[in-house]
């Protein structure tokens, strides 16, 4: 079900001397079954932005349309949005409070008022989907380790089963490992169930090998909307407002710079390795004509 | 939501009043409270409106946010004024049925409700223009010959700026959570009162754990810098008299002068018609 946003503005503190401009005029499109990326430095509206997706916050002017129903509407059933468009939070394991992992990976399912045995059918196909082993299952959730507890956090959002899923920086805190592994468990759960997938996120790095098309804010404004190699192609500008393209691109970047003939549309280390393997092919092929 | 609330109402401005010494303002509020009760008759209390306008002009805080604090004890001034109006003995005025509104009781209403509200707006004046650190240092300061009768002020006064520190904090935190169990589809506000009661598990436990882990990091940052409590610890700030404090307590002593005097020496001048 797509989401549609026209001219979305939020302003914090609308009536103060001290009003914010959070969001200015955000117009986009998430068409189903998309991987999106939203970038943007702290302070550019990525997380009020996604908060205005699922109704928890309400746009100061301008209209969100989810499935082609305006969900700030009277009638608009508000519960139903947040259990098909779930958000996951920054630092989700923060919200966990049950005496044991299952329990806690039900309480969303049980708020939609499914019979005991959906809820725990749900709790069990969520927590599989993130890879919780069942002996952590009766453990009390803050005896686990930091990746753990927020893999039983967002199973806690999945297991509402939504269609689309949003995670507001679901690496912070985390080491490289823990992060190539919640991010790799996205991917495949992306790949597994088809959903929408929108992932904020202020890290190029984490974004490029996984994401179908990037959204980049600044000031509250969508600065870039395009797929991950257009969008990297303006890495200069990035840095202005305090982001930059991921490392390989400035690596492909340079070494075009120095006269090799190489495209720096490269995101991913495994393009580049391809991009360079392919220019030695070339290379060699041309020794050869010769 | 929860953010709108704004906590401690310090409103920000360079007036004389808000660069004294908060122990000046402390000491101040004190003696004026007393005041309010020792003086008697109108007298008194005309010296002390005018004392009042004098420093809310000074404050140069607009008269609206003292009416603000007035809010919150309407209620209870109303009755105050109900119960002594019909319920004290002497002269009666006007009979409404078996109640009567006697001479005495008029006198002590307007007298009562005249303390209260001074009360309440001199202790705004007081919060208004001193933040709650400044506050808690002059309070430590001012109990600090305590010490010696092994009451630990300086721990005291900590755990009050700590206090007040964590209200924004928690404040924040609780509406984190209470968006994240919202994302959950967990409702706060249907149902009966057992059920609402239910549903604010989801929401204090974790606060409960933010809590106690900000508690735990704050005490090890703290140790990691070598706090060990009050003694031989010197402020990035300290608190010491100048002039103006010194001008400050003398318009004190002045405005209770002046005020017993008036007290008494408002009646001789204007008969009896006001007592």
């Amino acid at each position: 079900m797509p989401i549609i946003l026209d001219k979305v503005s939020h302003i914090y503190g609308a009536d103060t001397a001290m009003a914010v401009r959070a969001l200015d005029n955000v117009s986009l499109v998430i068409p189903d079954g998309q991987f999106v990326g939203l970038i943007g430095h702290t302070g550019s509206g990525k997380s009020t932005l996604v908060q205005h997706l699922n109704g928890l916050m309400k746009a100061t002017s301008g209209s969100i349309y989810f499935n082609g129903e305006d969900i700030d509407a009277e009638d608009f059933d508000k519960k139903r949005l947040r259990s098909k468009v779930g958000l996951v939070f920054q630092y989700p394991e923060h919200q966990l409070f049950e005496t044991d992992v299952f329990a806690d990976v039900c309480f969303g399912p049980k708020n939609l008022g499914l019979s005991k045995k959906e809820v725990e059918l749900r709790a069990y196909e969520a927590m599989k989907l993130v890879g919780i082993e069942d002996a952590y299952f009766y453990q009390s959730p803050f005896d686990l380790s930091g990746g753990q507890k927020r893999r039983v956090a967002i199973a806690g959002v999945l297991a509402m089963k939504p269609e689309v899923l949003i995670l507001d920086e679901p690496t912070a805190g985390l080491d490289p490992k823990g992060r190539d592994e919640i991010l790799d468990q996205i991917s495949r759960l992306k790949r597994e169930t088809g959903i929408t997938v929108l992932l904020v996120s202020h890290s190029m790095d984490d974004v490029a090998k996984y994401v179908d098309r990037i959204i980049v804010m600044n000031k509250g404004g969508v600065v870039y909307d395009d797929e991950p190699g257009e969008v990297f192609r303006h890495c200069q500008e990035l840095e202005k407002i305090g982001l930059a393209a991921p490392q390989v691109t400035y690596i492909m970047k340079d070494l075009q710079d120095r006269g090799y003939d190489v495209s720096d549309e490269i995101t991913t280390i495994a393009e580049a390795r391809d991009e360079i393997k392919s220019y030695f092919t070339r290379l060699g092929a041309a020794r050869k004509e010769r | 939501m929860l953010r709108d609330i704004t906590l401690g109402q310090y409103y920000q401005a360079d007036s004389v009043i808000h660069r004294l010494d908060p122990r000046v303002k402390l000491g101040t509020t004190v003696l004026f409270i007393i005041s309010l009760f020792v003086f008697q008759g109108f007298g008194g209390y005309l010296v002390a409106a005018l004392f009042l306008v004098l420093v809310i002009r000074l404050s140069t805080v607009p008269f609206k946010f003292m009416v603000k604090g007035m809010r919150s004890i309407v209620f209870l001034l109303s009755i105050t004024v109900i119960f002594n109006l019909f319920l004290t003995p002497g002269e009666p005025i006007v009979r409404i049925w078996k109640l009567s509104i006697t001479q005495e009781g008029l006198r002590l209403a307007v007298l009562l409700s005249i303390r209260l509200s001074f009360l309440i707006i001199g202790s705004s004046v007081m919060t208004l223009t001193t933040t709650p650190n400044q506050l808690t240092d002059g309070l430590e300061k001012m109990l600090r010959p305590l010490n010696k009768i092994k009451v630990p002020v300086h721990e005291i006064a900590m755990m009050m700026s700590i206090a007040l520190r964590f209200i924004p904090i928690l404040m924040e935190e609780t509406d984190k959570i209470m968006k994240a169990q919202l994302a959950r589809c967990a409702e706060f506000d249907s149902g009966n009162v057992i059920k609402k009661a239910k549903s604010l598990v989801p929401l204090l436990v974790p606060l409960f754990i933010s809590a106690f882990r900000r508690a735990n990091d704050l005490a090890m940052a703290m140790e990691a810098r070598c706090y060990r409590g009050g003694e031989h610890r010197t402020r990035m700030k300290p608190l010491h008299y100048e002039k103006r404090d010194y001008i400050a307590y003398m318009i004190v002593i002045c405005y209770l002068v002046g005020g017993v005097a008036a007290g008494k020496l408002m009646p001789l001048l204007l008969g009896s018609v006001l007592l």
